[in-house]
């Protein structure tokens, strides 16, 4: 099926929109204390570094980041079929008591988010949690909300948003794909 | 289908080698979750899992049960001995009640070869092989693939003997059916009474000698050997076996390189693998065990992982 | 006085040469006439053999029919029945009963029943030892007097080569054959299908070749010792072929038989543990399959018996190791020889009904066997164009343990006379008539 693209962010104004999530990320948790950073298979993962790296140029304070893959905490397992492999999920010491951001490309059901929640909370009991997204495009089945969000947008239902990052695609993009009838 | 194993884990005869790498590749996360302090993950969240292990088996058995538990799946355990004919209920008719209480997956061990494909054959649950006679025993083969994988990075081109009772070893036929279709050279190595008579249609290097095995393998599978098998007369003695077949000390450290140890277990300490060696540096015996809940965490959750129809749809949405 | 014409078909009698398309004539259960077309004859039951062929009753040495003792899997009644439509004029019934049929009340039973069944001759073959437990003989003399043709411990060997030396030798007083189940019980032990690669694959306990092989030629030695006549059952290697025509160079007495599956089938049927694929002996590698094809044709083999051995469903449906052993074959066994080795032109019609009429009945000293003046009247109609699926829930027997189920098999038995009476025909809703 034809698919023609738009982008809504090219590769400068993605760094521009993490450079600003990162500030409001430190602004928002009053400081770097305590605070980690946690990205979500696959593509919050190298977000959650750029994120870390940008704190760390502004503040000179190195977060401690993780990963986190939330495939085994699906509620639609049923529906993911033959999927490949389960993703790294590594975090950085105990998390009790710490202020952890989880740091997703795009926002939309909301449920890969519930379903971080559910792992972080195997994994000990910060004394808050926080989402970063950079781009949220509405359409949420479940209560969640970002408290610090790159870019809002209102897509149409044939619409999909794609984040293109360096590290796994070649090149930093935001894209919306329409897939023509 | 590259992606799926299907409705049942009976063996590695009929796996493709891109879906050993699945078991294998996804093996590797589920390994992390044991490390964990809460070491549960709710995948498998109201999945029942039955373990009807009519062959007297722990830690086969433990380790299927962790692996259930660690994904969150309700288990109940049946043991029972003996054949058909000796315990009073069939086969079949054991399936079909196992059928009507609506059970997920069974992972069944048998004395008889081809238990597992015939239980499979009768029930709509997945069924997982746990060992079935002297057939295929999947799980250790896939557990064992992986720790050698660990070691050395790849299993291609990797040397590695089978050692001790072939004939009668579901383990080694497995690991043979597996390490072959992933490129590795297998050999096997024991007396011409304990390897099959048909074994050089197998495809792998047959040693009479465990001299020979040391000095050609990067790694070694011993196998445990077994009381009865002296008492039905494939060897004459416990003492000879070790005299002539024991994987020693000093015959290792005559070896052309360090060669890696595993075995299934339990050992033998004494008779097909002395102490020091079973205890030493080479062995990873103890990731065997580590692996295997792993790997058999990884199997369920391939098994149960649902329609690929639908995956097609669910990519689309949930971010 | 009844009289039966079977009109315009190829009659076949390769044993005295005759083929050629005519009539045969029965007359009070003996034929009268096989030849050139006849008139039409008063008060005769007319039977139309066009495009068929009519040969002497096909007679089968070796089944099992499980009367006394099993008979929720098979009674001598059913059993005569399948073999009726089958083809058989006649079947010779082994005698590992429950219990087991070593004395002359017990062949008396089997022979009475048969009489009763009003199907294909049963002849009672008699136990070698008592109880078939290879220790003492059993009463040759009695059992035949009470009917029996033959003796044997079929399903199981004789395995002291002393018992088997003094049946072969006491046999010779009255003229019967000794029937061995050919296997080295240590060899074989625990065995559930042939010794190869298929076995070390699927994990399963093979049966070497030379657990037949060195019985044979064990027993091959003891006739020629004792000068006494061996049957060999059931053959299924080249060793063993090779083995029994060095025996026959030397004019030792030994005769043997095949069965059509091991003429068909090889161990690759057993792939998928189906139990239906597990006999002893096991199917074996196509080149033991050739090796006795080609034995057939050479006369190496001297005839085709069934080893027709029915279990219960339940039995069968277990794990492989624990099956019991054998399969059908009294309806499926004339057609599966014909599409193995008569439709790849492998043998011809004539070397057929030689193998499983001629011989049989010649061996075994039966009556039958030939289309000659004055034989008693046991036919067999044949159409050699038939083809036909094998579906066994139709069978008359009670077993339904057959590897050929769902295939398709050329050439079928249409019409049995034993005695000059129909017992089987198609398309009959009485057995019969």
């Amino acid at each position: 099926m034809p698919e023609t693209q738009t982008t809504l962010l090219d590769a400068r104004a993605m760094r521009r929109t993490l450079k600003r999530m990162a500030d409001q990320i430190v602004e928002f948790s009053n400081g770097t204390d305590d605070l980690v950073i946690v990205g979500i298979q696959r593509r919050g993962v190298p977000l959650a570094s750029r994120i870390v790296k940008l704190i760390q140029a502004q503040e000179e304070a190195e977060v401690p980041s993780g990963a986190l893959d939330i495939t085994l905490y699906r509620d639609d397992l049923q529906t993911v079929g033959p999927r490949p492999v389960v993703g790294r999920t590594e975090l950085p010491g105990d998390i009790t008591g710490k202020r952890v951001v989880i740091v997703d490309d795009v926002l939309y059901t909301g449920r890969t988010v519930r379903a971080a929640l559910d792992e972080l909370a195997d994994f000990g009991r910060p004394s808050r949690i926080a989402l970063a997204v950079l781009v949220d495009r509405g359409g949420r089945e479940l209560p969640i909300h970002a408290d610090i969000t790159g870019t809002t947008i209102q897509v149409q239902p044939n619409e999909h948003v794609d984040v293109l990052v360096e590290e796994l695609d070649g090149k930093d993009a935001v894209i919306i794909a329409r897939k023509s009838e | 289908m590259s992606g799926s194993l299907g409705k049942d884990l009976l063996g590695l005869a009929k796996l493709s080698a891109d879906q050993i790498r699945l078991v294998l590749d996804t093996a590797v996360p589920f390994r992390e979750i044991s490390e964990r302090k809460i070491k549960k993950v709710p995948t498998l969240r109201g999945a029942t899992i039955v373990n009807l292990f009519f062959e007297p088996s722990t830690r086969t058995r433990i380790s299927f049960e962790f692996a259930e538990k660690r994904l969150s799946a309700d288990t109940v355990n049946v043991a029972s001995s003996g054949s058909s004919v000796t315990k009073g209920e069939t086969l079949v008719d054991t399936a079909r009640n196992l059928e009507a209480m609506r059970i997920d997956m069974v992972v069944i061990r048998h004395g008889a070869s081809g238990a597992a494909q015939f239980l499979a054959e009768r029930i709509e649950s997945c069924v997982v092989n746990a060992g079935d006679g002297t057939h295929e025993h999947p799980t250790q083969g896939l557990l064992d693939m992986l720790t050698l994988r660990d070691h050395f990075g790849t299993l291609e081109g990797l040397r590695v003997c089978i050692c001790g009772d072939v004939l009668h070893s579901r383990v080694a036929r497995s690991n043979i059916w597996g390490l072959t279709k992933m490129g590795a050279e297998v050999a096997v190595c024991g007396p011409p009474s304990l390897l099959p008579n048909a074994v050089h249609d197998l495809g792998v290097k047959v040693f009479h000698r465990i001299e020979q095995a040391i000095e050609w393998a990067q790694a070694l599978n011993i196998l445990r050997l077994q009381l009865e098998r002296m008492q039905a007369g494939y060897i004459p003695s416990l003492r000879e076996y070790n005299r002539v077949f024991g994987v020693t000390r000093q015959r290792l450290d005559r070896a052309p390189q360090d060669i890696l140890i595993l075995h299934p277990g339990p050992m033998n300490r004494g008779v097909e693998i002395d102490s020091d060696v079973a205890d030493g540096p080479h062995s990873v015996i103890l990731n065997q065990v580590t692996n295997g809940i792993a790997v058999r965490m990884a199997v369920l959750y391939l098994l149960a992982g649902g329609r690929p129809e639908l995956a097609e749809a669910a990519k689309e949405g949930s971010a | 006085m009844t009289t039966v014409v079977l009109r315009g078909g190829r009659l076949l009698d390769p044993g005295t040469g005759l083929d050629e398309t005519g009539d045969l004539l029965i007359r009070d259960g003996r034929i009268e006439h096989a030849g050139h077309r006849l008139e039409r004859i008063d008060d005769a039951e007319e039977i139309d053999c066009t495009g068929k062929l009519v040969t002497p009753g096909f007679i089968d040495v070796h089944c099992h029919l499980r009367e006394p003792g099993r008979e929720d899997v098979e009674t001598i009644e059913t059993g005569a029945r399948a073999a009726a439509a089958g083809g058989f004029t006649a079947v010779c019934a082994m005698p590992n009963t429950q219990p087991v049929t070593d004395n002359q009340a017990a062949v008396g039973f089997v022979q009475r029943q048969g009489q009763r069944a009003s199907a294909s001759r049963v002849y009672p073959i008699g136990a070698i030892s008592v109880g078939q437990k290879g220790e003492k003989l059993a009463e040759f003399g009695e059992m035949i007097g009470a009917g029996a043709v033959a003796v044997s411990d079929d399903g199981r060997p004789v395995m002291s080569a002393h018992l088997m030396r003094t049946a072969l030798e006491y046999a010779l007083t009255f003229g019967v054959p000794v029937i061995d189940h050919c296997e080295e019980l240590t060899l074989a032990e625990g065995g559930a299908m042939n010794e190869g690669i298929v076995s070390a694959r699927l994990g399963l306990k093979g049966i070497p070749d030379e657990a037949e092989e060195i019985m044979v030629i064990r027993d091959i030695l003891l006739a020629r010792r004792t000068r006494g006549h061996v049957h060999l059952a059931h053959m299924s290697t080249k060793g063993s072929v090779e083995l029994i025509r060095w025996g026959k160079e030397r004019g030792i007495n030994v005769t043997a038989e095949v069965c059509p599956h091991h003429l068909s089938l090889t161990e690759d049927e057993v792939e998928h543990y189906d139990t239906n694929a597990k006999m002893n002996p096991p199917l074996r590698t196509a080149e033991d399959v050739e090796a006795l094809q080609q034995a057939v044709k050479d006369g190496t083999i001297d005839l085709v018996a069934t080893d027709h051995a029915p279990h219960h469903y339940d039995e069968k449906e277990r794990e492989f190791a624990d099956a019991p052993n054998g399969i059908i074959g009294l309806e499926t066994a004339l057609s599966v020889v014909a599409t193995w080795l008569v439709k790849p032109g492998i043998i011809s019609w004539p070397t057929l009904v030689e193998k499983m009429a001629v011989q049989p009945a010649r061996l075994f000293k039966l009556p039958g066997g030939t289309l000659a003046r004055g034989t008693v009247g046991d036919v067999t109609v044949i159409d050699p164009d038939r083809e036909w699926v094998v579906d066994a829930a139709s069978f008359r027997t009670k077993g339904r343990n057959t590897p050929y189920q769902g295939r398709t098999l050329h050439a079928k038995a249409v019409c049995t006379v034993v005695g000059g009476r129909v017992v089987f025909t198609e398309n009959s809703a009485a057995h019969g008539r």
